[in-house]
Parts: C-alpha cells; sequence; structure tokens
C-alpha cells in the first residue's frame, strides 16, 4: 500500500471522512485551550461529570419536544450549566473545593435524569439519540460545532489574560479588584458548551477524551500556557487523525481509535517528554550531555 | 453458611413457584379450543381462521423476538391446558421442543410451515440475530411470501379441524376467505411493483429475513458489508458499505437497527440512496402499530418498498 492511498486516498473518496476530519480539526482548535485551562485550574474530571449531568436536561427536552436534537442538547447545556454553575458557586462561598461540590451535583443531577428517563420511560434510547458517532457528522453538526470553536476561542481570547492569573492566584486577582467569579464562570459556560456540542455529534468518549487527553499530555512538552494551548490543540488533531484513519484501515470503531491514539500519545509524553517526564527524571545525565 | 443460603433461596424459589401455579386459576373458557401460537404472524392467522371457536395464546408478543425468546413460567402452564400447539418450524423456535417437554403437553405441534419450497440460508448472515441460525441449514423466515402464508393457513385450518372436528366446516369456510385477502394483497403488491425496472428492486437492508419476500417479487435484498451491528461502526465499515452501494448500483436502504440514525442519512448522501421506513420481519407491532396483523404488516412492509423504489 502506498503513501498516498494509506494517509490521503480515504479522504479524498468518501465525503464523511473529509467531515470527520475538518469536524476533529475544529473540535481540536476549541478543545486544546479549554482542556490545558481545565488541567491547570485542577478541575480534569470536570468533563466526565458533566457528561452525566446533562441527563435530566436532555430528558426533559425529550418530553418536551420528542426526538429533537436540538431541544435536547439545548436541555442538556441548561442542566450542565446548573451543574457547573452551582457547584461553582458552593466552591466559593463554602470553604469546600470543587471537585467535592461537582461530584455532589452531578450525581444529583445524574440520579434525576435517571428517574425522569424511567417514570416517562419510552423505549427510546435516550442516550443513543443523544450522543453521535464522528463518522455520522452531517453538515448542521458541522458548523455547530465549527461555530463553538470560533466563539471558544475569541472568548478565551479576551478573557485569556484574567483566567490565567485566577488559575496560579485566585486571591491576587481578587485582591486587585479582578472579575474573579465572573471570569471563572464565563468560563465553565465555555466548557459546558463545547462538552455538549462534542456530546451531541461525537459522543461523550470523543468529547471529553478529545478535550482531556492532549491536555494532559501537553503538559510534559512546553510551560507556557499558550504553547500549553497550541501543543494540546496539535496532539489532539493529530490523534484525531491518525485515529480515523486506523479506523478506516483496520475497522476499529472510530471514536475509541481517536481516543486510544491521544491515550499513547500521553503515555508516550509521561515516559519520554523534554518537561519532568519519566526520562527526564531518571535519566537526566543523557539529556546534559547531548 | 453458603449451603444453608443456597438452599434457603431454593426452597423459597419452589414454594413461590408453587404457591403461583397453585393460585392463578385456568383462564381458558372451557368449550373453547385452547391453542397456543409460539409468536405473533402464526397468532394472527390462528385468529382470522378459528374465529370466536378458539382461546388463543400466544408467547412472544409484538415486537418481541422469537430467536433469542426465554420462556416463561406461564407459558409452560399455558402449553400444559392446551389442545393444539402451533409452531412456525424451520429452527425458528429453538426452545421450543424444551418447553414442550418441560410442560408435559402431550397434544399435537403442528408445523405451519409444512410443505413450503424452501429457501437455504445464506452461508454467512454476520449480523443481527445470525448467530442463532447455526442450526438451521434453512431460512425460517418462511411467512414474508405470502404464498407461503397461504400454505401455512391450510395448514393452521387442518390442524383445527382436526382438534374441533364438530366445527371442521366452520374453519374451513373461514380459511377460504381469509385465503381470498392474501391472494387480493399478493395481487396488489405485484400491480404497484410492475413499473419498477429490475435494475432497481435492490435494497440494503440489515434484517436477514426477507429473502422469500425477495424472491416472490424479484428483489434482491442485500446484507450490508460489514456495517450490521448495533455498536460503534468503524469507518472502514461505513466505507465499504458506501462502496457496495456504488459498485452494484443500489440505491435504497432499509437499516433501521443501526444505531445512529444520522449515520444511515450519511451513507444515504454519500451513495444518493433513499432511506426506507421500518420494516416488520419477525413480529408485529402492538395493536396501534402499523403492522398490528399479518396482512397490515405484509401491506406496510410492500408500501414501504414500492415508495423508496419510486422515490
Amino acid at each position: 500500500m502506498d503513501i498516498h492511498a494509506a494517509l490521503i486516498q480515504p479522504f479524498i473518496e468518501f465525503g464523511f471522512m473529509r467531515r470527520a476530519l475538518a469536524a476533529c480539526l475544529a473540535l481540536s482548535l476549541g478543545c486544546g485551550p479549554a482542556g490545558t485551562l481545565l488541567v491547570l485550574r485542577r478541575m480534569s474530571l470536570v468533563g466526565d461529570a458533566l457528561s452525566h449531568a446533562v441527563l435530566p436536561g436532555a430528558a426533559i427536552g425529550f418530553m418536551i419536544a420528542g426526538l429533537s436534537l436540538v431541544v435536547m442538547s439545548f436541555g442538556g447545556f441548561i442542566a450542565g450549566l446548573i451543574v457547573a454553575g452551582l457547584s461553582g458557586l458552593v466552591a466559593r462561598v463554602t470553604p469546600q473545593r470543587e471537585d467535592a461540590s461537582f461530584a455532589a451535583f452531578y450525581l444529583i443531577s445524574l440520579a434525576l435524569g435517571v428517574l425522569i428517563v424511567s417514570t416517562h420511560g419510552s423505549n427510546v434510547d435516550l442516550m443513543h439519540v443523544l450522543f453521535g458517532t464522528i463518522l455520522a457528522v452531517d453538515d448542521t453538526s458541522l458548523l455547530l460545532i465549527v461555530s463553538i470553536s470560533t466563539l471558544t476561542l475569541f472568548i478565551l481570547a479576551v478573557i485569556g489574560r484574567g483566567l490565567i492569573v485566577e488559575c496560579f492566584d485566585p486571591g491576587f486577582l481578587r485582591a486587585v479588584g479582578g472579575p474573579g467569579a465572573t471570569v471563572h464562570f464565563v468560563f465553565l459556560v465555555l466548557v459546558v458548551m463545547n462538552l455538549v456540542a462534542g456530546f451531541h455529534a461525537l459522543g461523550t468518549l470523543m468529547a471529553v477524551g478529545l478535550m482531556m487527553l492532549p491536555a494532559a499530555a501537553a503538559r510534559f512538552w512546553a510551560g507556557e500556557v499558550a504553547t500549553l494551548a497550541a501543543t494540546s490543540s496539535a496532539i489532539a488533531f493529530v490523534s484525531a487523525y491518525a485515529g480515523l484513519l486506523l479506523s478506516y484501515h483496520v475497522n476499529l470503531p472510530s471514536g475509541p481509535a481517536i481516543i486510544l491514539v491521544a491515550g499513547a500519545v500521553y503515555i508516550v509524553s509521561v515516559v519520554a517528554g523534554p518537561r519532568g517526564s519519566l526520562r527526564a527524571r531518571f535519566l537526566p545525565l543523557r539529556h546534559l550531555e547531548a | 453458611m453458603y449451603c444453608l443460603s443456597r438452599r434457603l433461596i431454593l426452597a423459597t424459589l419452589v414454594t413461590l413457584v408453587t404457591l403461583a401455579v397453585a393460585a392463578t386459576s385456568p383462564s381458558w373458557a372451557a368449550d373453547k379450543l385452547r391453542v397456543v401460537a409460539t409468536f405473533t404472524v402464526l397468532g394472527d392467522m390462528v385468529k382470522n381462521v378459528g374465529g370466536e371457536r378458539v382461546a388463543l395464546t400466544t408467547l412472544v408478543g409484538p415486537d418481541g423476538d422469537a430467536h433469542v425468546y426465554e420462556p416463561t413460567p406461564a407459558d409452560a402452564r399455558a402449553l400444559a391446558q392446551a389442545n393444539l400447539v402451533l409452531v412456525n418450524g424451520l429452527g425458528f423456535e429453538g426452545w421450543i421442543d424444551r418447553l414442550v417437554k418441560a410442560s408435559g403437553y402431550k397434544g399435537p405441534v403442528v408445523v405451519a410451515s409444512e410443505g413450503i419450497a424452501l429457501l437455504r440460508t445464506e452461508e454467512d448472515h454476520g449480523h443481527g440475530h445470525g448467530h442463532h441460525h447455526h442450526e438451521a441449514a434453512f431460512d425460517p423466515h418462511a411467512w414474508q411470501d405470502l404464498v407461503n402464508g397461504r400454505l401455512y393457513v391450510i395448514n393452521i385450518a387442518r390442524a383445527l379441524a382436526a382438534a374441533d372436528t364438530a366445527h371442521a366446516d366452520d374453519y374451513r369456510r373461514r380459511a377460504e376467505a381469509y385465503d381470498r385477502k392474501l391472494v387480493m394483497l399478493d395481487r396488489d403488491i405485484r400491480s404497484r411493483l410492475d413499473g419498477v425496472p429490475a435494475e432497481r428492486r435492490k435494497v440494503i437492508t440489515s434484517h436477514d429475513a426477507f429473502q422469500y419476500f425477495g424472491r416472490a417479487y424479484g428483489i434482491g435484498f442485500h446484507a450490508p458489508v460489514g456495517l450490521s451491528t448495533e455498536d460503534e461502526p468503524s469507518a472502514g465499515e461505513v466505507a465499504a458499505l458506501i462502496r457496495q452501494m456504488r459498485d452494484e448500483g443500489i440505491r435504497t436502504l432499509f437499516v433501521d437497527n443501526i444505531t445512529d440514525a444520522r449515520l444511515v442519512q450519511q451513507l444515504a448522501r454519500e451513495a444518493e440512496a433513499v432511506v426506507g421506513g421500518t420494516l416488520y420481519s419477525d413480529s408485529l407491532s402492538g395493536a396501534t402499530g402499523p403492522a398490528s396483523t399479518y396482512l397490515d404488516m405484509f401491506r406496510h412492509n410492500a408500501s414501504e418498498i414500492v415508495k423508496a423504489f419510486k422515490n
């Protein structure tokens, strides 16, 4: 198999491969910075929590409008926002840390969702309807993902400085009268928005995985926040490209394939990245000699 | 401790089952013929042929899957009290022999598909409930051809008449009236398919239950290459299916057991194909559904297919 047939031809022959790749590019651009900030803020597990938290909103959306993806996604967005907002509030007003309050509110939300689904049960599997696959991205989903990525990048450019300061020293921003809580909440809205769009278009695993794994891996390659974000975007896109090809040639489900490639990049980064990796820690001499 | 609790559970279960059997008195009307049919299509035929004279129990209900059915104690009880048991045969109800034995039923078990022109199953279904067909060399979905359906009706009428000789004429008359409806539907479907050219009569379907339908009306039902399960598909499988449709000029898709409706739309767009509605194969729909009787099911499937062809 020559290189052209292996790496490029699938995207020329099939429109769904091109769409999937375009969606991954847009997703990588938005998720890189968002994931990086989540890691810096020690909120790496928030994505997982939110993937459960959206259930009651989606279920209520389903009860109101039936199988409408728009209404169900919007319901999920509202539910995710409420969970994120309430946990942020509790973390700021009480001594409890954000991870604990997040856990509490997402569990309440999840239980509520299961309750609604089972009491107003139809045999339609809500989760299946709600969570798509990257291979099924159509024009509407693509447009949605691209818009949200653009909006995310734009807003992060505006509030980025405040966010970063808040990551490292929340007290400072408050001391100089900065809009700490506002910045934090806008950021949470962005995260929920990215995740819900991701769930709906690509599935939970893809949305959360493409946001967190590259950001976690980037830490072993870069130090500055901007380079961290750029690195994780690059890792995300390369993983998506390689994962799609793997899914095409070896017949693996595309979501897991993409995320496992990103996972492999993470493992390699932990073992051999230039900054703080196992190699840097245990074989520092070779590094100095080189 | 372990032994004791196991024994306790066993004892409780035995007691409960005994109580349940004892508590529920037979609900059959005494003077009616008690018939058990294994699945809804047979049940509907029995209703049409037997009418008021028959008290019918259908084991696998609407929208149920007889391939993977797990019989319940209530089924065994219904069987034990029956005068006649009707099965499709051809390995469709793999569980029926054990159930008959377990229930202690001693009466006749009539195979409704007796005497039809059989179709061999393809070597590799590779999808849906294909793995349940391993032992069966023949495709059991014979009722998907109205000519076979007429034979089913004859077999059912004969079995009812034999079990209830006093009303044999009654059953024969009703069967003949029902048979006329089947013939008319068959003629109707043929005339509606008349305008469809042969090269257009190709369908991709993930149900492996329409080979008899295809033989009857000259329609090629192709199984999708690769893409077939309810799991998340791979890009390779989607690509293979699109290639298959392009190469063989197939422009009609019936694949409603693929998880994601948007994926099916994507396939159709890429292969310039039409997505058809839901086809009913192994069971009828509930009373409010579009396929609550055998005639309705057949009419529904045929018009979905014709609609997709003429699109």
